[in-house]
């Protein structure tokens, strides 16, 4: 038997808005995951009482933490616009070129209005650790 | 020469009777994520602390605890569906791929169990 073709070449494509849009939807969604890994591990926290929430949100409040976070709301804008945009598509619309090219910009700045209004949110709620 | 018909082979060798599960369950749980997730969004915005007592007070009620379970239960699985095509095509090798598959399906029960426990935990009012 030949070997059969690996997927995806990454390599070999021609570096288009079809291929980042759908690398950064796999890349939000992996990030998004480790989101819930760390939301799991929080809950774990204050299912264990006071004392070992305050341990854990000496880990979740350090500096370094911060930049996961943004990483996080970033991330989740991302993957529920785009998803969303998916979702369309499963039902048959918005499959042509045209109009694919056009919800890929809506997808992109609808996300950063909401990553913007969640960044608001945070600023506005002044420094709560987590 | 064979004389088995195009459609004797196809009912021999043909799908395993599942192959849109995956995509459809993938669907649906992202229909299901769109509501749960922006609820959780927005709920944890509008705390006014990350205190414990005031976690607390908030996973205790009934429709909070009922929909972090859900948030956790359909977040986990859509995650394990979409790790597991990640898995599929970027890591190779047979033995390779079996092993991260089943790792990774182990990694997400054990999170969607944790993460079921701590809020059944909560709600509950065992956690002081």
């Amino acid at each position: 038997m030949p070997p059969r073709p690996l997927s995806p070449h990454l390599s070999v494509y021609k570096f288009k808005y079809t291929l980042t849009t759908s690398i950064l939807n796999r890349f939000a969604g992996l990030a998004l995951s480790m989101g819930l890994l760390l939301l799991v591990y929080w809950l774990m926290a204050v299912a264990g009482g006071a004392h070992a929430q305050a341990r854990a949100a000496r880990l979740l409040s350090l500096p370094l933490m911060k930049p996961v976070y943004a990483a996080l709301v970033v991330a989740f804008c991302y993957h529920l616009i785009a998803g969303i945009r998916h979702l369309v598509w499963d039902s048959g619309r918005g499959l042509e070129r045209a109009q694919a090219k056009r919800s890929a910009w809506l997808v992109a700045w609808v996300s950063i209005a909401l990553m913007l209004l969640i960044g608001y949110c945070v600023w506005l709620g002044g420094a709560r650790a987590p | 020469m064979s004389l088995r018909t195009p459609l004797g082979k196809v009912l021999g060798a043909g799908s395993a009777k599942s192959g849109v599960q995956h995509w459809w369950m993938q669907r649906l749980t992202s229909v299901a994520l769109v509501p749960l997730s922006v609820w959780f969004v927005v709920s944890l915005l509008s705390l006014p602390s990350f205190d414990h007592a005031t976690v607390v007070a908030w996973m205790s009620g009934s429709w909070t605890a009922l929909l972090l379970i859900l948030l956790v239960l359909v977040a986990a699985w859509h995650s394990q569906l979409g790790v597991r095509v990640v898995v599929e095509d970027y890591v190779h090798g047979a033995g390779a791929r079996t092993v991260t598959l089943v790792g990774a399906l182990f990694a997400h029960t054990l999170i969607a169990a944790a993460g079921v426990f701590a809020v059944l935990r909560v709600a509950f009012g065992a956690a002081q």
